[in-house]
């Protein structure tokens, strides 16, 4: 504990306002140093901020365009939030969605499927393609110890070269001479989008009932209760017999299927056509990462937070239109945002309190450990 | 072999000689305890001096703040007539302060010499073991610390790996040293070794801070004794005016009861039986060797030894964690020898783990959480796939009022507990199915003399029911009072067994290896 | 004969900046920092490194400057991880991410021109690099630095109980990585293929990473695992004749995931991470 003028900061559990403001002042921080790099590239970061600003959210338009990024993001990054509460730290999410996009590509031009049962095959096709590309890393580091931040890695390499091989070889649509597709999805195979707008508004539904179904999973049931034990405290997993094998398939499996339905979105409801895996997914695999990290293992709040960062790609978008600034500028935002995060989690473990001096101290009761607080890391 | 038989080798010192060190109403706190309270004491050179103290009594941390590991809030420490700020380890160092942790701090991948070579100044730049390993064979000759500077820690044994933390301290030139718990990893005979070393170390002027919380060990060694309780010194008398028992006195607040419960050997029927158990350890090598023993119902069988001699690869064979290597586990009739932890437990054996934080509790998860942690997967907990958190809260509280278990609600994290009601909640999570076994290992290391009398009361309370409890303890003092049949582990054997009364010296030799 | 001379060569042309990223990586992980920002710091150095070259016409400048941006970029990534004690992991990520972002964002006008003064490719990094892993290799097993360096990445406790600076020597290792990763990353745009493209790196900063695990964090057992991997992508080049290119490039990243599970199986129990490696330090905390 310590006194600063009429404040105390004191150690404890960080409150859910005291969380909020701390990422809300992280995130702001991100956009200030953001600013500083355009002032440094000869942009003014305010006029710069006015365009997005305008062009993002007041244009007409132009506010339902966020939610195209936002849906990829949102099936990835609440599936990533799974995988992190069992402790499995899945970086493959591009690899496992761009694996959605194979198996979704698949079924809608080389299978017999057509009519009303294309789009739930695809999807169904995509989840399990999905779930078999996280099967691996996991398998690994259950088995071997295995790191698997680096096989995810590995994974997402191999599935994009994967892709690009396909539609510049054996997939390469005869129609399309010249460049590097697939041929276009019969018309069964693409997601009805919302009128006037380009949101396919299944997968968005998909990703609303994915984040709801993955908060009562926590929270309600048997395997999510497994699934925290394994993640906060694989020992006492062990200790009392929780399969950390079973336990550790099966968040994969749903998290490498979530992003895996991102892919078929991508396909179904955006391009409608395999084409190079740098343009069908404009790394929302990686983004999906900071998506599920500041939502802090709560399913939920990847709404929000996967909204937040579709209003960044679509200031990408801006930027590239009207700034003339690469697109690769999403980047410098979601790598400024994620080191501003992880650099403010130190501050969630203290809270201000007004206690001017004098005042009896609110000590926590006798119960609380004598020792130091021991660093809680995720 | 008593240490304290062990004859006094020399004269007390005498009070004129020179105050080396002096801590002045030091105060330390942490978030809800104050853990020094205005602490002063004196160490004078070519004097042992004890700090006895339960555990919990601030010990520690008093010596963590001469070692520079934590800042005082108040007072002031003196050296040798001037006050000094001891900011780090490195400042303790340059003020000729050593200190041999509890837990030692040594790379376990690295030789003896590179282990003490990092702390000396002055050495060469290019392969600068090469010096240091003359240094360690004249400094080991000196004390009598022989080690060889070119193995590997993990390599050595702990009494071993002991020396090369003193080695440690006296290469660095170290006038003040100080020693926390040093024996609690060691056998009475290597206790007496350590203490010969000591006194040699007293012989040359030094001064010595031994941390203890054995009444025996103080007797057996130190000249001065400063005995605190719940962060505040007592007294400091000189160990020739005193006794054990006016020391216990002042060292938990009021008499100790040394009654001891009523004996049930071995009267109930078998409940486990291990015949010839053979047991690996995470590197593959057979840690458990052989092992064949019966604990009967009513029963407390206690398993004395140091540690790593098999004690944790038995405790986790015998509730399911760790695969049987070779030979037949049978419990209630059954032959369990490949079951998993789950059928275990199901089959009603209770298990108090070792590391009570790192296993014993998941501590982000609520009380309640943790209170089911056991059974989170049966009714009513549990209905089908769904949990019922309602019936899970009524039984947390339920165990809360039972076992007195301090917490401010069933809904905080288990964490925020201390050591003694974490280990409550572990106690009354494993013992609320009345178990048939309960396996309980180290069941009170580190708590307070209210929470240790607590856990003793349970553990023969259910044994009188009729469990059978099979106690493993470093604590010979707590096998002693609590165990019917005592049996000694050592490399990986059960090498005796034997009635309650044995004496601590019998115990002690086989534990040491010396096989009757 | 010439053939295979032909593959070593160019086995070893590609294996140098593998080599430098991973001499880098080792040294930082030596002192218990994971690192995963290799490839944001590579194509830092990449774009940095070809722009000052390309503006001053001395590729060698261009290296150093590349050295210094890595080792900038690596400063960041020593103050959250070793000050501010956050997931390590998470911060190489977004070092990663900081760094294409702001390559591409700098880069922009760069692209499409040949370097004016390329570097021959096998005339200064490739043997400064061997003659680099060699003086690690004494400095880490066979000096007092060493001794320090490595106790930091076994047991800080240990370290900063003998009076060692832990955050220091993890600052110090991490930068010097950095360093290191930068001038890989100026290598690709100044000797390898002189000229500068967006995204040049291609994740080789990933397999810098893995490397550091197969060489098991050992400099000149780097040099090896560099030169195997070098010669990996090499082949998989010539065999483009035969086999279309995309499933060749997938090659190193499968391979990677192979040596990391055959490491994790067969490997001795000597060759393994240090004990601290991705653990915050704080001191008093145990």
């Amino acid at each position: 504990m310590k006194q600063v003028g009429p404040f105390r900061l004191d150690t404890g559990e960080p409150s859910g306002a005291w969380t909020l403001v701390v990422s809300a002042a992280a995130i702001l921080a991100a956009f200030v140093a953001a600013g500083g790099i355009f002032w440094a590239y000869g942009l003014n970061p305010i006029h710069a901020y006015a365009v997005i600003v305008h062009d993002t959210l007041l244009a007409p338009g132009a506010f339902p365009e966020i939610f195209r990024p936002t849906i990829p993001l949102l099936l990835a990054g609440v599936g990533l939030v799974l995988a992190f509460r069992a402790q499995f730290y899945n970086i493959g999410a591009e690899g496992q969605l761009l694996a959605g996009t194979v198996a979704a590509t698949g079924v809608a031009l080389f299978t017999p499927i057509r009519g009303p049962a294309t789009l739930p095959a695809m999807f169904a096709a995509g989840f399990v393609a999905g779930a078999l590309w996280g099967l691996l890393p996991s398998v690994l580091k259950l088995r071997l110890n295995v790191n698997e931040v680096i096989t995810t890695l590995m994974m997402n390499y191999i599935a994009l070269y994967f892709v690009s091989w396909l539609v510049t070889g054996p997939w390469k649509g005869p129609s399309v001479r010249g460049f590097a597709y697939t041929d276009q999805f019969p018309a069964s195979a693409w997601l009805p989008l919302i009128p006037g707008t380009r949101i396919h508004w299944p997968t968005l539904v998909l990703g609303v009932v994915l984040a709801a179904a993955f908060a009562v999973l926590l929270a309600r049931t048997r395997l999510g209760f497994a699934i925290r034990v394994q993640g906060e405290n694989p020992e006492a997993a062990r200790y009392v017999g929780i399969d950390a094998l079973r336990t550790t398939l099966l968040v994969m499996l749903l998290s490498g299927g979530a992003a895996g339905l991102a892919g078929v979105g991508e396909v179904a409801g955006v391009h409608h056509k395999l084409l190079d895996p740098n343009q069908v997914s404009l790394g929302y695999g990686y983004t999906a990462i900071i998506v599920a990290w500041l939502a802090r293992g709560k399913p939920l709040a990847t709404l929000i937070t996967a909204t937040l960062f579709g209003l960044i790609y679509s200031s990408g978008d801006v930027m590239q239109v009207s700034l003339q600034m690469p697109f690769r500028v999403t980047s410098v935002f979601n790598g400024l945002i994620l080191f501003f995060l992880i650099g403010s989690e130190r501050l969630l473990a203290y809270r201000i309190r007004w206690a001017p001096a004098g005042a009896p101290a609110s000590a926590p009761a006798s119960a609380v450990a004598p020792s130091p607080p021991s660093g809680e890391d995720p | 072999m008593h240490p304290a038989s062990a004859p006094s080798a020399l004269p007390s010192v005498p009070p004129s000689a020179p105050v080396r060190l002096a801590v002045n109403e030091i105060t330390k706190t942490f978030p809800g305890v104050t853990a020094n309270d205005r602490v002063t004491m004196d160490v004078r050179g070519g004097e042992v001096h004890a700090l006895l103290g339960e555990n919990g009594a601030g010990k520690t941390t008093l010596m963590n703040i001469l070692y520079g590991l934590y800042q005082p809030d108040a007072g002031e420490i003196v050296i040798d007539g001037r006050a000094v700020r001891i900011r780090s380890p490195r400042d303790a160092i340059a003020h000729g302060i050593g200190m041999v942790p509890q837990h030692f701090l040594l790379v376990r991948r690295h030789t003896v010499a590179e282990n003490i070579t990092l702390g000396l100044a002055g050495t060469r730049f290019f392969l600068p073991t090469r010096d240091v390993e003359r240094q360690i064979n004249a400094f080991a000759e000196r004390y009598g610390l022989r080690v060889d500077p070119r193995a590997a820690i993990w390599q050595l044994s702990v009494s071993e790996q002991q020396r090369v933390e003193i080695l440690k301290a006296l290469l660095r030139g170290a006038g003040i040293l100080i020693l926390d718990e040093p024996t609690s990893v060691l056998t009475p005979q290597e206790a007496t070794q350590l203490f010969a070393v000591l006194r040699r170390m007293k012989e040359e002027g030094k001064s010595v801070i031994f941390i203890t919380h054995k009444l025996d060990e103080v007797m057996a060694v130190a000249d001065r004794v400063t005995v605190m309780r719940k962060g505040r010194v007592v007294d400091t008398v000189p160990v020739a005016m005193t006794s054990k028992s006016q020391l216990a006195r002042m060292m938990v607040g009021h008499d100790v009861d040394f009654r001891l419960p009523a004996r049930r050997p071995g009267t109930g029927a078998p409940a486990l039986i291990a015949e010839d158990l053979w047991v690996q350890s995470d590197r593959g090598l057979p840690a458990v060797r052989g092992v064949s023993v019966v604990v009967h119902r009513q029963e407390i069988f206690g398993i004395a030894g140091v540690a790593g001699n098999g004690q944790r690869e038995l405790v986790e064979a015998l509730t399911g964690l760790r695969p049987v290597d070779r030979g037949r586990l049978t419990l209630g009739g059954r032959d369990v020898s490949r079951w998993s932890p789950r059928a275990m437990s199901k089959l009603g054996v209770a298990h108090i783990p070792e590391e009570r934080v790192r296993m014993g509790i998941v501590p982000p998860m609520t009380v309640t959480e943790n209170a089911i942690l056991r059974r989170y997967e049966e009714p009513p907990f549990s209905r089908g796939p769904l949990m019922d958190y309602a019936s899970a809260t009524r039984f947390a509280q339920q165990l809360i009022v039972e076992y007195s278990i301090q917490t401010p609600s069933p809904r905080t994290p288990a964490r925020l507990l201390s050591g003694g009601n974490i280990q409550k909640l572990i106690l009354a999570r494993e013992l609320a199915h009345r178990p048939d076994l309960i396996i309980a290992a180290h069941p009170t290391y580190g708590l307070d003399v209210s929470t240790t009398d607590r856990i003793h009361r349970l553990l023969l309370e259910r044994r009188d029911e009729g469990a059978a409890v099979l106690l493993v303890s470093e604590d010979l003092d707590e096998i002693r009072i609590l165990a019917d049949r005592i049996g000694v582990m050592y490399g990986g054997e059960l090498i005796a067994v034997m009635p309650a009364g044995t004496d601590r010296g019998t115990i002690g030799l086989l534990m040491a290896g010396q096989r009757p | 004969m010439s053939w295979l001379i032909d593959v070593l060569i160019r086995g070893v042309a590609f294996g140098t900046p593998l080599l430098w990223g991973a001499l880098g990586e080792i040294y930082a992980e030596r002192a218990g920092i994971v690192n995963l920002g290799v490839e944001g710091m590579m194509i830092l150095g990449a774009f940095f490194a070809f722009a000052v070259a390309q503006v001053s016409g001395h590729p060698v400048l261009g290296l150093a400057v590349a050295a210094v941006i890595g080792g900038s970029a690596a400063l960041l990534h020593a103050f959250v991880s070793v000050t501010l004690r956050a997931n390590q992991f998470v911060s190489g990520l977004a070092l990663s991410m900081l760094g294409l972002g702001l390559a591409g964002l700098l880069g922009r006008g760069w692209e499409g021109s040949p370097l004016r003064t390329p570097l021959p490719e096998l005339s200064v990094l490739p043997p400064l690099g061997a003659l680099l892993a060699i003086v690690l290799w004494i400095l880490l097993y066979h000096t007092r630095w060493g001794i320090i360096l490595r106790t930091t990445g076994e047991s800080p406790a240990a370290a900063d109980a003998m009076g060692v600076n832990v955050s220091l020597v993890r600052y110090l290792a991490v930068i010097f990585g950095g360093m290191l990763a930068g001038v890989a990353g100026g290598f690709l745009s100044v000797a390898y293929r002189p000229s500068w493209t967006e995204g040049m790196t291609g994740g080789i900063g990933w397999i810098v990473v893995a490397l550091a695990i197969f060489a098991s964090w050992d400099p000149l057992r780097a040099v090896g695992a560099a030169l195997l991997f070098g010669t990996l992508f090499h082949l998989s080049f010539r065999l483009q004749a035969w086999i279309p290119p995309e499933p060749l490039q997938m090659m190193p990243f499968a391979f990677t995931i192979l040596v990391l599970a055959v490491t994790a199986r067969w490997g001795a129990r000597k060759w393994q991470a240090p004990e601290a490696l991705g653990l915050p330090y704080l001191r008093g905390e145990r």
